[in-house]
């Protein structure tokens, strides 16, 4: 998505974080390997921002440490930060992060994607919207957004 | 001595691909209708002496898009179904099979639901367009526009009518429910009732066998009972005009741990059950002898799992007293029997 003219002109960058580690556990296949917040971590930090040629990682946008798994609850619970509080892709990129999840977790889980508390003028009706299933559903049949959507998840 | 129950999986329903997001019987409980994501519309029934449900129609090509809900005319010949497409299929079976024959066009996206007026000639559909239509059904089967209804501020998720009166209820993402009604003088629909109470969207309402009460879910995961008051009650609430006034006589919460999305009160039984985004169908059944000013509803029966994801629908059959379906995102379709027990401790 090019806008004209970028709502985040200069938007802070930040470290990527380093490769995870392959421990010998993890390629045993006897071991039960149960997702943590990493793993989750790293199916969306590599999701492009939808104005700057950079990651969501790279943007502070998502964080590691703002990820929630609950196994046994087949919970995901993921916060967000919009790079500025007025960010009008806000919704946008919720709903990338939300495809990315619903595409790569088993259908267990129950996905909640929210805006990091008091970082958003809007965080309320963005959060309602994300959480809206049947609008959610309706979004991903409107061609030209699963086009945007696709484009920022692809690697 | 508490009051118990049990629902026993009759049969679990595979043909749809992907969300299965609404199902509804037929007003003699002999077929029931199922819809969802795959654009498609199933007909289920039992043949005599046979022990399961079987899908013996497949309606397909009347929409574009997610089909949402399915509703029958109370005279079971015809079959209306709302689809994300923005239009609303009317299905007839003059031919002896379904076919359909009218497409209800007008709003200006997502049509999220569709509900027949008892005394037949009347349907009602709303939609992400925030606004609520009723169309009137002439003779000769043609439709008409009567009333677009902007009463709402957001997305309107359901409509239905009243069980025996031309009132139609809706709810939204506004979290409010509204009642309309005719206004006899200019043939103006009009808004007699507004319900605030919840604090999120209001994904499904329904009223009792009797039409003087309302039960609604929402996404706060709390269920409401409403009780309607006419002018002059004895109770002393206060009421406009000569409108009656809807008052929360009720609230279940504590027992949903997500959005609730559907609820379904049976007309036979009284039992209220719930479709819940936490896999769960739960049932609820009023305490004998309760208040009506101040009706208490007990959890009779908790079915974990009910769906390996959330349950979109569920709908007691209209004949068979405890027969329920349900639906979900799992893309199934579930049948359900409901047993009471009595434990003596």
């Amino acid at each position: 998505m090019c806008a004209d003219r970028l709502e985040n002109v200069n938007p802070e960058l930040f470290q990527k974080c380093f490769e995870r580690d392959i421990t010998p556990e993890e390629e045993d296949d006897n071991i039960v390997d149960e997702f943590d917040s990493r793993e989750i971590f790293d199916l969306i930090r590599s999701i492009n921002d939808p104005e700057h040629p950079l990651t969501l990682e790279e943007l502070h946008v998502v964080e590691q440490k703002l990820v929630e798994v609950n196994n046994e609850n087949n919970e995901v619970n993921i916060h967000f930060t919009p790079t500025i509080p007025h960010c009008s892709m806000a919704t946008l990129i919720g709903l990338s992060i939300r495809v990315k999840l619903l595409r790569s977790l088993p259908a267990r889980f129950k996905v909640s994607v929210e805006i990091t508390p008091g970082t958003h003028q809007s965080e309320a009706a963005v959060n309602k919207q994300l959480a809206d299933k049947e609008r959610v559903a309706a979004a991903l049949e409107n061609k030209n957004l699963i086009g945007v959507i696709n484009q920022c998840i692809s690697v | 001595m508490a009051a118990s129950g049990r629902l026993d999986l009759v049969d679990s329903l595979t043909g749809h691909r992907g969300r299965v997001w609404n199902v509804s019987w037929n007003p003699t409980g002999t077929v029931f209708a199922s819809c969802g994501e795959d654009k498609t519309v199933r007909l289920w029934t039992k043949s005599s002496g046979q022990r399961t449900w079987m899908n013996k129609t497949v309606l397909t090509d009347g929409h574009q898009r997610t089909i949402r809900e399915v509703a029958w005319s109370p005279c079971g010949n015809y079959l209306a179904s709302a689809s994300f497409d923005a239009t609303t299929a009317i299905w007839d079976r003059k031919s002896g099979e379904f076919e359909c024959n009218a497409t209800l066009e007008g709003h200006e996206n997502e049509v999220k639901s569709v509900s027949w007026a008892k005394s037949g000639n009347l349907l009602a559909t709303c939609s992400r367009d925030k606004s609520v239509w009723v169309w009137e059904m002439s003779e000769d089967d043609e439709y008409e526009c009567a009333a677009v209804i902007n009463a709402h501020t957001q997305d309107v998720k359901k409509v239905i009518w009243h069980p025996h009166e031309d009132i139609l209820a809706s709810c939204s993402y506004d979290n409010t429910i509204k009642l309309f009604r005719e206004d006899i003088s200019d043939n103006d629909w009009v808004n007699c009732g507004t319900l605030t109470s919840h604090e999120s969207t209001v994904w499904g309402i329904a009223f009792d066998k009797t039409g003087t009460r309302l039960a609604s879910c929402s996404d706060d995961k709390t269920v409401k009972i409403w009780q309607q008051y006419l002018p002059n009650n004895p109770e002393g609430v206060v009421t406009e005009g000569s409108e009656p006034t809807w008052k929360c006589v009720c609230t279940l919460s504590g027992y949903h741990s997500r959005a609730v999305y559907d609820i379904a009160w049976c007309h036979e039984t009284e039992l209220l059950a719930t479709a819940c985004g936490d896999d769960t169908i739960r049932v609820f059944k009023e305490t004998p002898a309760s208040d009506k000013n101040e009706p208490e509803f007990e959890l009779v029966c908790t079915v974990h799992r009910a769906h390996t994801q959330d349950v979109n629908s569920v709908a007691w059959n209209p004949k068979q007293p405890g027969l329920l379906v349900s639906a979900g995102d799992d893309s199934r379709v579930n049948l359900w029997q409901f047993k009471e027990e009595t434990i003596i401790f």
